[in-house]
């Protein structure tokens, strides 16, 4: 009744490929915009925006990024927290060496250099498959880790070893450094989140993606119908890698305000992030949202929220069973729903679609 | 097929043999060139240097290898653990390491409770019995038939909780591996060889002989017993294996409960050699390269896989790793696997992977 | 004792819980946020510190009702040594305006840094975190006392030369230094180099990756092969007792083996058995129950039930290290409310009561403390105080004192500090400059 495509008619090529072709899907869209843009940095607390939105909106790119090389071209990577450092540490050299030029700019640029490194350690995907590219790619995630400690240029020399977040603004307003207020820091994200995951969307909906499809499905059978596979994987980690990268600029940047960066790039956020995409669903961007949404703030939630609403729970005791809980609800999920919370999405949508009257 | 003739030459690349041979060639070459040029003695440090240390101090050579043999051992049964559970339910078991902290916390602490020593090993196995019991009910039977990576990622479950529950249980503090009280012997051998001193740690002598004991016990296992043969069975195909009337649930208790077992005995022998605590379960991590170099459905591959990763590393690490200022051991293993695997993509003896149209 | 622990937890998490959200209401009580890693890969260490904390204050709070007659209302929260999850705590912190941020990992103190300079609230990390915001005209903020990583590695070659005899005796002589591969580990190496320059001894470094903490065995064959005369461990969570045990295996004579006073845990040296004997590590706090503020924790709060620390383990190194880091804490709010004459003071007071926190050795008879460290006073420019330190020896079963109190080379270690500090300082762009007036006390 309230969703359904009957009556939408499309006049022209352009609207049948439309990226939202349901009028109910713009207005979706248009919501939640309204609400991430509105209502979230008016309402939210400090707190909130700081530690449940902004880590949201990074994990939420650098799931999208992953999900971009398992979900929709089917390799598996865990090698994502290395390709996310290469960002940040791009970004921290590239504000050094041009400070003028705006953090947002250097952002998306500190990417390309993710992506390159990306490219590299993509090169045995062409000869290796499965589980076993799984482990070749922690051969990144281990190197380039080493690398972030051991490489004193990459830290600038600093004393600490960490990379120290300069101030950077755009019209006066600080952007990064410790003047910058949660809400600057939540606009600077979503932007780049929202304009990320159009470019990300287009991708996959275009020739690219559904050449990558085609070699997730079966890859000797993509070749024959000529598709280069050289090529196509390759690019999938090139373009897997700049998301990361960005995701990872952004978290150093926009969310950490610095810190010991090496550390935080380690196997345990590879892992979570490629939680995020299984949970959130594989080949689907929305199922990153989801995923990240379920991952990245079930564990804050569970902590805060808990002894907030008066459960008589904290401290290590929280830990644990935030721990426990995690674990059995991925149990779970994947028990009720294996294609993740994307295809619980769906079918939510279908549901809506005869609702009121099913049959 | 008419076009047999204009089909390209057969590729001399894909030969593994000539490949290697072009890529001996080309690096002897670059070798030739770079003597010649090296001014500042790097390739000297690299190519010459080391091998004349391990001649002239062939007691610390031989301790490197001792060292890299015990930790190869040790990362293979870690990697054994793997192998056991992949080849009976295909499931890549990311909960290895987590079971080995959980056995090993699980024995230490029911001792600490008092319970007699030899009886806690008896206690632990039959905990790691009713966790086998309990993931094949909870997570593996309702997950029937899903793909690869669904199994792989319900494992991270499995570590999550597991990583919770015995925190809550046993606490976080690293606790003492009972070793003396399980007759593991202490000290160490000297041996005043090729002119200086290499000393075999007891616990590590023990540590092999237990391991190769194990392996040729789960090998006599899986050849000669009707349970090894319906697992094997079972690797082969599921759908065959249950169409001759092997119950697949209760192969997969005896997995996981064997894949406990292989736990138990990794956790003693870690925490004898350190301690005790949930750090160790980043050590597990170890074992994936020895498991992609071997191949993960192979019990000798782990073994070999082991051996060459331990000793590769420490060789590695210590010869090569003051160069670039050291610590290279955490990437190291990962890239002479990634070597191997660029030949073998399946591991060294990995089921050779035929694909299918 | 083990089963009930999820119970005691619960009750105990309910106890805080309760303890949150009733006081927070009040006005007449103190709040005080404390990081604390009871799980994860380095809750061996965590533990112990953080009970010594909670206990002390719960003393405080039993035996004189707060500090003068104002409660303290303790908080811990649970970060597993992770840095994202002490980020979260802090937000959580400066939004129920905590007096003091305590950070307890030098990540995480290194990513609150900033943040403290524009919410103004004060961080106290204790000898851990960044050497250089001992400046306390650049990082008006940040406190560490009572010394840093690089007074401990000054620290590590005095200890050095006095065992060889002179600091004349150090040409020629090898100093290992085996460190964690991350920032924390890397801290004392500038002094080393410097301090190896000057007194013409050599440095060799033996990193350990965070993934091989326990599996050393090619480092101390490196070790074996350059044969340093002493080794100093900047090591911490499971690297030190497997690096403890390795010495014992690798036949390092182990009274050379010296670690930072994060490698002294009971724990640490308890891993090599009866031949750990002779390990050492640096200290600033006694170990052992034999203190009148001990003995007050047991009585008031351990021996009355209301703690979970098992009585056997109060009194233990990191315990006390806990408990001297809590007593910091209270004398530094005891000195802002006499210097604001405010009962209930504000995180910009407890900047002011830091600044010029002044414990000497009369004051530390008072509370029970003589003996048990070694007087601390800050100051408007230095926020550490570069305080002396003492080697601790393990005797097989406990911690002792061998040698006296000795005195970091200060002299080396200051312009180093400000040097760096002026470095962080101008790379950060934008830094705000010190507004905070000095005190006139100090």
């Amino acid at each position: 009744m309230l969703y359904r495509e009957a009556g939408q008619y499309k006049s022209s090529y352009a609207s049948d490929m439309a990226v939202f072709p349901l009028k109910e899907d713009r207005i979706g869209i248009a919501v939640i915009l309204a609400i991430a843009l509105v209502a979230i940095p008016f309402l939210g607390s400090d707190f909130f925006i700081a530690s449940v939105m902004i880590p949201f909106l990074v994990f939420s790119l650098a799931a999208i990024g992953l999900n971009i090389l398992t979900g929709y071209t089917g390799l598996i990577s865990l090698g994502t927290a290395a390709f996310m450092g290469v960002g940040a540490y791009s970004c921290y050299k590239l504000t050094t060496f041009f400070p003028g030029v705006n953090i947002i700019v250097l952002i998306l640029v500190s990417g390309l250099f993710s992506a390159g490194i990306g490219v590299l350690f993509g090169l045995p995907s062409l000869r290796i498959k499965g589980f076993y590219l799984a482990v070749a790619t922690l051969a990144a995630q281990f190197f380039l880790q080493w690398a972030f400690v051991r490489v004193p240029w990459l830290f600038n020399y600093n004393a600490s070893g960490a990379i120290e977040v300069p101030q950077r603004t755009l019209f006066d307003i600080p952007l990064t450094g410790a003047a910058a207020t949660p809400e600057t820091r939540y606009f600077v994200c979503l932007g780049l989140v929202v304009v990320l995951t159009w470019f990300a969307s287009n991708i996959v909906h275009g020739k690219l993606g559904r050449s990558w499809m085609a070699v997730r499905d079966m890859d000797i059978a993509a070749e024959l119908m000529g598709i280069k596979l050289l090529n196509a994987k390759l690019a999938a980690f090139a373009v897997s890698s700049y998301f990361c990268g960005v995701a990872g600029a952004m978290m150093i940047f926009l969310w950490y305000g610095g810190g010991e960066a090496a550390d935080v790039f380690s196997i345990r956020l590879s892992f979570n992030i490629l939680f995020m995409v299984i949970i959130g669903g594989l080949g689907s961007l929305i199922g990153s949202f989801f995923g990240a949404a379920f991952l990245s703030i079930l564990p804050t939630a569970l902590k805060f929220g808990l002894p907030a609403l008066g459960i008589p729970i904290a401290g290590a005791a929280a830990e644990h069973v935030t721990f426990m809980l995690v674990g059995a609800l991925i149990i779970i999920f994947l028990i009720v729903e294996p294609h993740g919370l994307a295809r619980l999405w769906q079918i939510g949508k279908q549901k809506l679609r005869t609702w009121p009257f099913p049959y | 097929m008419s076009d047999i003739a204009t089909r390209p030459a057969p590729n001399l690349l894909a030969n593994p043999l000539v490949k290697a041979g072009l890529i001996v060639v080309v690096v002897i070459a670059a070798l030739a060139i770079g003597v010649r040029l090296d001014s500042t003695n790097t390739l000297y440090a690299i190519f010459v240097d080391p091998f004349q240390q391990m001649v002239q101090a062939p007691d610390l050579l031989v301790q490197t290898v001792w060292e890299g043999l015990v930790s190869g051992v040790l990362y293979a049964l870690i990697a054994l653990g793997f192998v056991l559970i992949f080849k009976a339910s295909g499931v890549f078991n990311f909960a290895q390491g987590i079971m080995v902290v959980f056995a090993a916390l699980t024995l230490v602490g029911l001792y600490e409770k008092g319970v007699p020593a030899f009886l806690a090993v008896i206690l632990t196995l039959g905990v790691m019995f009713a966790l086998a019991v309990t993931i094949e009910r909870v997570v593996l039977r309702p997950l029937v038939n899903q793909p690869d990576i669904i199994l792989f990622m319900a494992t991270f479950g499995i570590t999550y909780f597991l990583i919770g529950f015995g925190e809550s249980l046993f606490g976080g503090n690293p606790k003492q591996m009972i070793a003396e009280q399980l007759y593991l012997p202490k000290g160490a051998i000297d041996l005043q060889i090729l002119g200086g001193l290499v000393s075999l740690q007891k616990i590590d002598i023990a540590a092999a002989l237990i391991a190769s004991l194990m392996i040729a016990a789960l090998a006599a296992f899986f050849q000669y017993t009707r349970i090894g043969r319906a697992l094997r069975a079972v690797a082969d195909s599921h759908k065959a294996a249950l169409s001759v009337g092997i119950s697949l649930n209760q192969i997969w208790v005896i997995v996981w409960f064997t894949a406990g077992i292989v736990a138990l005995i990794t956790g003693i022998m870690w925490g004898a050699r350190s301690d005790v605590s949930f750090a160790l379960e980043i050590v597990a991590l170890k074992a994936l390269p020895v498991l992609i170099l071997g191949g993960f459905t192979s019990i000798p591959g782990a073994i070999v896989g082991g051996l060459i990763i331990g000793i590769g590393e420490k060789l590695g690490e210590f010869y090569w790793g003051p160069l670039i200022g050291g610590g290279i051991e955490s990437w190291l293993a990962y890239f002479i696997a990634l070597g191997f695997l660029l030949f073998r993509p399946q591991g060294l003896f990995g089921d050779k992977i035929i694909e299918r149209i | 004792m083990k089963t009930s622990n999820l119970l005691k937890g619960a009750a105990l998490g309910a106890l805080f819980a309760a303890g949150a959200l009733a006081p927070a209401m009040a006005q007449d009580s103190i709040y005080f946020a404390n990081n604390a890693y009871r799980t994860g890969p380095f809750s061996g260490s965590g533990i112990p510190i953080g009970d010594g904390m909670r206990d002390y204050i719960a003393m405080i709070n039993e035996r004189d009702g707060g500090v003068n007659g104002v409660k303290i209302v303790y908080e811990e929260c649970e970060t597993g040594y992770d840095t994202k999850k002490s980020i979260e705590c802090y937000e959580q912190a400066k939004s129920k305006n905590t007096v003091v941020y305590s950070p307890w990992s030098t990540g995480a103190t290194l990513a609150a840094i900033p943040r403290a300079h524009v919410d103004k609230i004060p961080i106290l990390s204790m000898a851990y975190g960044l050497s250089s915001s001992a400046d306390g005209t650049n990082f008006p903020w940040v406190f560490i006392p009572p010394l840093t990583y690089w007074d401990g590695a000054s620290l590590m070659v005095k200890h050095m030369a006095a065992e060889l005899g002179g600091m004349d005796k150090l040409k020629g002589k090898k100093l290992g230094l085996i460190h964690l591969d991350a920032p924390f580990g890397k801290e004392p190496i500038p002094v080393l180099e410097n301090l190896a320059k000057k007194y013409g001894f050599e440095l060799k470094l033996y990193p350990v990756a965070a993934a091989d903490m326990q599996n050393q065995g090619s480092l101390w064959l490196s070790i074996r092969r350059d044969r340093p005369d002493f080794l100093y461990n900047q090591g911490w969570g499971a690297m030190n007792p497997t690096a403890v045990k390795e010495a014992i295996k690798n036949n390092f004579p182990i009274g050379k083996l010296v670690g930072v006073w994060w490698a002294g845990g009971d724990d640490d040296a308890r891993a090599g058995g009866p031949e750990a004997k002779g390990y050492k590590s640096l200290n600033f706090n006694a170990a052992g129950q034999n203190f009148p503020v001990i003995q007050d924790i047991l009585k008031h709060v351990v021996d009355k039930g209301k703690s979970t620390t098992p009585k056997d383990k109060v009194g233990e190194n990191l315990y006390n290290r806990g408990v001297y880091n809590s007593m910091l804490v209270v004398e530094a709010i005891r000195t802002a409310q006499k210097l604001t004459g405010k009962k209930v003071i504000t995180s910009e007071d407890m900047r002011r009561g830091l600044e010029s926190l002044n414990v000497d050795e009369a004051r530390l008879k008072e509370i029970g403390m003589a003996g048990f460290a070694s007087p601390v006073k800050i100051s408007c420019a230095d926020h550490s105080g570069h305080h002396k330190a003492y080697v601790a020896e393990w005797d097989g079963s406990k911690w002792t004192q061998k040698g006296d109190w000795i005195e970091p080379l200060k002299d080396e270690v200051r312009p180093l500090i400000e040097s760096n500090a002026k470095d962080y300082v101008e790379k950060a762009g934008n830094w705000p400059k010190r507004t905070e007036a000095c005190e006139k006390s100090s």
